[in-house]
């Protein structure tokens, strides 16, 4: 029988659970399958009643920044205000529309919670925990988040809506775009800690989080994570006012309520994400001695990625849809571009001819470099916003112009010949 | 690592499952009063005129061609990421290189005027 471990209870439980249907006389085969059956059980469970907190805090604290109170009528502090919802939405009428495709129709919600859910078989909770440590982690995380862009096409397609189509040409527009410097800045963890794996990623944090050695590419991430999940300020996608809902306008009832679920899981799964790539996952104090203490820190992590993005939201307004691909494919994929290039070099640089230098020293230069690149950007911005001022209106006083202006003029890049 | 691949697996057919239990749930809860009025297609509450799958705007078309471009790229970069640190040093150049050629087919498609929304 597995010696009871309370620093590891979680790990305890399952071989106790393998230990225990070996004992009865099954095959190793079956007492695996149970096994894995048991642990996904519980993981998608508590992954699936983790948003119902998180959108009573969301409600709440939002409420705050508004200066009103959140919900707190439904139980004390508003906390079952979620169940009722999800009570109205369970004896809501399920309409489909007459012409619309069934199949595709019923589908494409399952669909898009699928690749939320999915999204946590690999982030590591603790130092022993993690569901499938398998080494192509972060490629597995990309591939899951286009499962969930086809989820949303799937959805308005099928609708038979002219506002769904568009809302939902839309939504994957956006997306996929924002995807690109979302890869490119989740090169930089790869590349700082040598393997694709989010537990070797998190390992390799255990002296300096990431957010110190690029802290440029920790806040890229953030932002085109935020866009990824449809929040302001990109929350073009959802705008009630602006066009009807978008892809979800033909879904009623508790079909209504999983795209809301995944759009609220989707939310917070990012928390984690930033949290593991960069905020150091689940190291802390102790954590490796007592992996119970790194579910704690893991936890802390998240819910301050959490609150990051609804103070992000609470505060900014939404952005054109125009202004938001030009933003995408003007400012943010050649920035990527250009932290991924200055941290590759002056790491190696750094390996190559200073191989002595300690952590601290490592740190210190990575940040200086970042910080350098931060003020070249905002230099070459300034300066291609002063040009595109002074052609425009032959006005010599131009100040600090905004970087999602969608003019081709940019004269921080070397421009080829042609 | 079979076994990590395995509870993939069986996470995905799991995922599939645990939302449609509430919706399965809601079928039985629910009131099912559909009438003609009701299953229309919703127009701002008009009647809708033509056809609901209109064409797109091919611009949509060009922005997924150049998300691919990007992320094909991005996938031949993974693996000199994860090849980073016991790579000498000249081997960063040649991905710095392989990057170049990209960042150069940005500038070209955005003076082309091919990243307006129009």
């Amino acid at each position: 029988m597995p010696t009871f471990d309370p620093a590891n209870i979680f790990m305890w439980a399952y071989k106790f659970l393998g230990w225990w249907l070996t004992s009865l006389g099954l095959a190793p085969e079956f007492v695996l399958f149970v096994q894995l059956f048991a642990a996904i059980g519980m993981l998608a469970t508590v992954v699936l009643l983790i948003p119902i907190f998180t959108i009573w805090l969301e409600r709440k604290i939002a409420g705050r920044f508004q200066d009103r109170l959140g919900p707190n009528r439904t139980g004390p502090y508003g906390l079952l205000q979620s169940f009722a919802d999800v009570l109205k939405l369970l004896t809501k009428e399920d309409i489909t529309p007459h012409k619309a495709d069934k199949w595709i129709f019923n589908l494409s919600p399952l669909f898009g919670v699928l690749s939320i859910i999915t999204v946590w078989a690999v982030i590591p909770w603790a130092s022993t925990m993690v569901g499938a440590d398998i080494n192509v982690g972060v490629l597995y995380l990309l591939g899951i988040s286009g499962l969930g862009t086809i989820a949303i096409m799937m959805g308005g397609w099928s609708s038979n809506n002219k506002f769904a189509l568009l809302g939902a040409f839309r939504a994957v527009a956006q997306l996929v775009a924002y995807e690109v410097p979302m890869i490119i800045t989740l090169l930089i963890p790869v590349m700082l800690s040598g393997s694709m794996s989010l537990q070797s990623i998190v390992k390799a944090q255990g002296q300096m989080w990431f957010i110190v050695l690029a802290p440029f590419a920790g806040v890229l991430f953030f932002i085109t994570s935020i866009a990824e999940i449809g929040r302001a300020p990109f929350d073009l996608l959802e705008a009630e006012s602006e066009i009807a809902t978008g892809y979800n306008i033909e879904y009623t009832g508790m079909k209504f309520g999983v795209w809301m679920l995944q759009e609220f899981s989707h939310a917070f799964a990012v928390g984690p994400l930033f949290a593991t790539f960069f905020l150091g996952g689940w190291q802390g104090p102790y954590a490796t001695e007592i992996p119970v203490l790194g579910i704690v820190y893991f936890m802390l992590k998240s819910f301050f990625g959490y609150f990051m993005i609804i103070w992000v939201r609470s505060t900014l307004p939404r952005i054109r849809i125009d202004h938001l691909m030009s933003l995408n494919w003007k400012f943010f994929v050649p920035v990527s571009l250009l932290a991924l290039i200055v941290t590759a070099l002056v790491d190696k640089a750094m390996s190559e001819f200073a191989p002595g230098t300690g952590v601290a020293g490592r740190a210190i230069v990575l940040f200086t470099a970042n910080v350098l690149l931060v003020i070249s950007v905002i230099i070459g911005i300034r300066n291609a916003a002063h040009a595109v001022r002074v052609k425009e209106e032959g006005d010599d006083h131009a100040e600090h112009g905004d970087a999602a202006d969608s003019h081709d003029d940019h004269s921080a890049h070397p421009a080829p010949a042609h | 690592m079979q076994t990590d691949w395995l509870f993939i697996g069986i996470f995905l057919a799991i995922g599939l499952v645990f939302p449609a239990v509430p919706i399965v749930l809601a079928y039985f809860i629910s009131p099912h009063k559909s009438n003609p009025l009701k299953n229309d297609t919703y127009e701002c509450g008009i009647e809708t005129v033509g056809e609901a799958w209109v064409q797109f705007k091919a611009q949509y078309y060009i922005f997924a061609l150049v998300f691919v471009v990007f992320d094909v790229e991005s996938v031949f970069l993974f693996p000199w990421a994860v090849a980073y640190k016991a790579m000498p040093f000249f081997m960063v150049f040649e991905g710095i290189l392989f990057i170049l050629l990209l960042v150069g087919a940005l500038v070209y498609i955005w003076r082309k005027g091919v990243l307006e929304w129009a």
